[in-house]
């Protein structure tokens, strides 16, 4: 490390806070208004009696300044994207340009009702029209549902089409789901969900898919293959062309998670990889807010043959320009949302693509990638890799290195607080002991890059010369080194109510 | 940790511990157990479910993770061990023994013959 880098991690005064019940004084009030002059009615007038509550107990009694005071004081115990790098792999935790509040945030939108009749409604259906078609583009699939709330979501979504179409050839034999055993943990559960049954397959040596552990599932069981591209390990499947022939030609269907589609859009079509169902995270590729400040959206595009099981309604336009909700869709798996899905998160990812247009597109891939190459490239000397080839999106390493001088992953991440970075995702993909899953996104300067870079090979110094310093970490933030163990084991809960309120 | 050289043992690291002829306790070995790290829940079948060889029984949550344990051989459970409710940590300090799972009532005795003895699982291990 250069002996000038300035690390952003220090320690300033940080103000303690209660629990909001701790603070409650007894009828404290957060407002003022004048005397009531009307007169004052009888609640048994208004409610039977037995849905009257004597009172309202445990409920704490606070000003309007208390309550400023502590959310403000919570807030700057928050870490995000806007204080500082969150490599968080696997999460795409990049910079959410303020210009999509700002659209977001315009009355027209914000004040309109999901039930407002379609024909006063027409600018809100005209970007969920859109948006669907560039995610059609951009995907290189056919139709596309805005409904999902988040990736999960998502994807039961596509398993229940994918469930529906082999049930409308009455083909019902098919309910074996194959997920290569890097998958992330909610592709099983999304099948199980949807009342398939899971079977792991076990990565190749490259990490990759392997044709000989699929061949054997290859028969009139297979409803469909999940992958992930570029998978957990940040690597591009490169047989996918070749792997999804072979699921098709057996009669099942292939599922791509799009968790990583920021390390193809622009570049790779997952239609063309003879993808048939792709989910796609606005909140992770199109830098739409997600963890606390979401709520995230979970859009799914399908093939042409899929396209009847999408959820119902979708959005259609006739030939005199007029967008309207087609609801007459007999096969379609029915809603999987309130209303029409995250409304407020459609106008952001739509703001997003607009802004950056196709070739802005391709270049956030292209930029998301070449940050990660270069991260893997100049940590390598310093941690261990595992799958150490051309990586996409992200980049993982692990703690052998370290493990001589009896340092952990966990105690490395810990440690990186005190430098005053967010730490990446860890232990995490399943299949790398010690994973250390460093995504860097397109969003961050190559200064910022070098800054982390800096730090870790800090931290790999001291794992040889002091690694107690490194065990004992952090120990800049408000709360020290935390017993992450301890406190799964011996939950307290520190705030428990008085007297339970009438039932 | 030594392995008990009367167990049997799986790939997928759940050993069996062969009583009384025809019943099995079943858990995860020493080295599933450290490869997972401090375990904080474990989540067991109920009594009297019947599962196939390679199912899913149980699953198991450590700060590192969260893994499904399967049957080494078919059966039907007849005890699962309780204490893991409120005492998940016996899994890791004394997985073997008190730190059991389930116990079985294994249906075909000839599927052990499948899985590993002492040796040959410490030979897998080697090589993993």
């Amino acid at each position: 490390m250069t002996a000038k880098t300035q690390f952003p991690g220090t320690s300033g005064l940080t103000l303690e806070e209660p629990l909001m019940f701790e603070k409650s004084i007894k009828d404290r009030k957060g407002y003022s208004l004048p005397d009531d002059d009307l007169p004052e009615l009888n609640n048994d007038s208004l409610l039977p009696a037995k849905y009257v509550r004597d009172e309202i107990s445990g409920m704490p009694e606070l000003s309007e300044l208390d309550v400023v005071r502590h959310f403000t004081r919570l807030s700057t115990w928050n870490y995000s994207i806007d204080h500082g790098f969150y490599p968080l792999g696997s999460c795409t935790m990049k910079y959410n340009p303020k210009i999509n509040e700002v659209t977001a945030g315009l009355c027209g939108f914000t004040h309109l009702h999901p039930l407002t009749p379609a024909s006063a409604a027409q600018g809100a259906l005209e970007i969920m029209y859109r948006l669907e078609k560039y995610l059609s583009e951009i995907s290189g699939l056919s139709a596309v549902t805005l409904q999902p709330s988040a990736g999960a979501q998502g994807e039961l979504t596509g398993m229940l089409m994918i469930k529906a179409f082999h049930q409308s050839r009455t083909d019902s034999n098919r309910n074996i789901v194959l997920i290569p055993d890097s998958a992330h943990g909610t592709n099983p559960a999304s099948s199980v969900i949807a009342g398939l049954t899971t079977r792991t397959l076990a990565s190749g040596p490259d990490g990759c898919l392997d044709i000989e552990a699929l061949t054997p599932h290859l028969n009139g069981n297979l409803a469909a293959l999940m992958m992930t591209n570029p998978n957990t390990l940040g690597i591009f499947e490169k047989k996918a062309v070749e792997i999804t022939k072979l699921v098709h030609d057996c009669g099942g269907l292939v599922y791509m998670d799009g968790a990583n589609l920021n390390a193809l859009m622009g570049i790779v079509k997952p239609g063309d990889l003879g993808v048939d169902v792709l989910h796609i995270n606005l909140h992770k590729t199109f830098a739409t807010p997600h963890g606390g400040g979401g709520p995230g959206s979970g859009p799914v595009a399908v093939t042409k043959t899929l396209e009847p099981f999408l959820p119902a309604p979708s959005i259609k336009i006739d030939p005199k320009g007029f967008y309207y909700f087609d609801w007459h869709r007999p096969l379609s798996i029915g809603k999987v949302h309130n209303f029409w899905g995250n409304f407020g998160v459609m106008i952001k990812a739509y703001t997003y693509i607009r802004s950056l247009g196709a070739e802005g597109i391709r270049k956030v891939s292209e930029a998301a990638v070449l940050n990660a190459n270069y991260m893997k490239e100049r940590l390598k000397p310093y941690f261990h890799i595992a799958y150490d080839k051309l990586c996409k999106h992200e980049c993982i390493f692990d703690d052998s290195f370290q493990h001589q001088h009896d340092v952990s992953t966990m105690d490395i991440a810990k440690r990186l607080m005190d430098y005053g970075f967010h730490p990446p995702t860890v232990y995490f993909p399943l299949i790398v002991k010690g994973a250390l899953m460093i995504e860097p996104t397109e969003s961050e300067s190559k200064d910022t890059l070098d800054q982390f870079i800096d730090a870790m090979i800090a931290i790999s110094e001291e794992a040889k010369t002091n690694p107690e310093r490194v065990k004992d970490s952090p120990t800049l933030p408000k709360l020290k080194r935390l017993d992450e163990t301890k406190a799964a084991r011996q939950t307290v809960l520190k705030w428990i109510p008085k007297s339970t309120p009438n039932a | 940790m030594s392995y008990p050289s009367d167990y049997k043992y799986s790939k997928d690291h759940e050993y069996v511990n062969v009583v009384d002829d025809t019943f099995g306790i079943v858990g995860i070995t020493d080295h599933a157990q450290e490869q997972l790290g401090d375990v904080v829940f474990v989540e067991l079948p109920e009594v009297g479910k019947k599962l196939e060889k390679g199912d899913v029984f149980g699953v198991v949550e450590s700060v590192k993770a969260v893994v499904d344990c399967y049957m080494p051989v078919t059966g039907e459970i007849v005890a699962v061990n309780e204490e893991l409710e409120s005492q998940a940590e016996l899994v890791n300090s004394d997985p073997h023994s008190n730190g059991w799972m389930i116990k079985i009532k294994i249906e075909d005795l000839s599927e052990l013959d499948q899985l590993m003895d002492k040796a040959a699982y410490e030979n897998y291990l080697q090589e993993q």
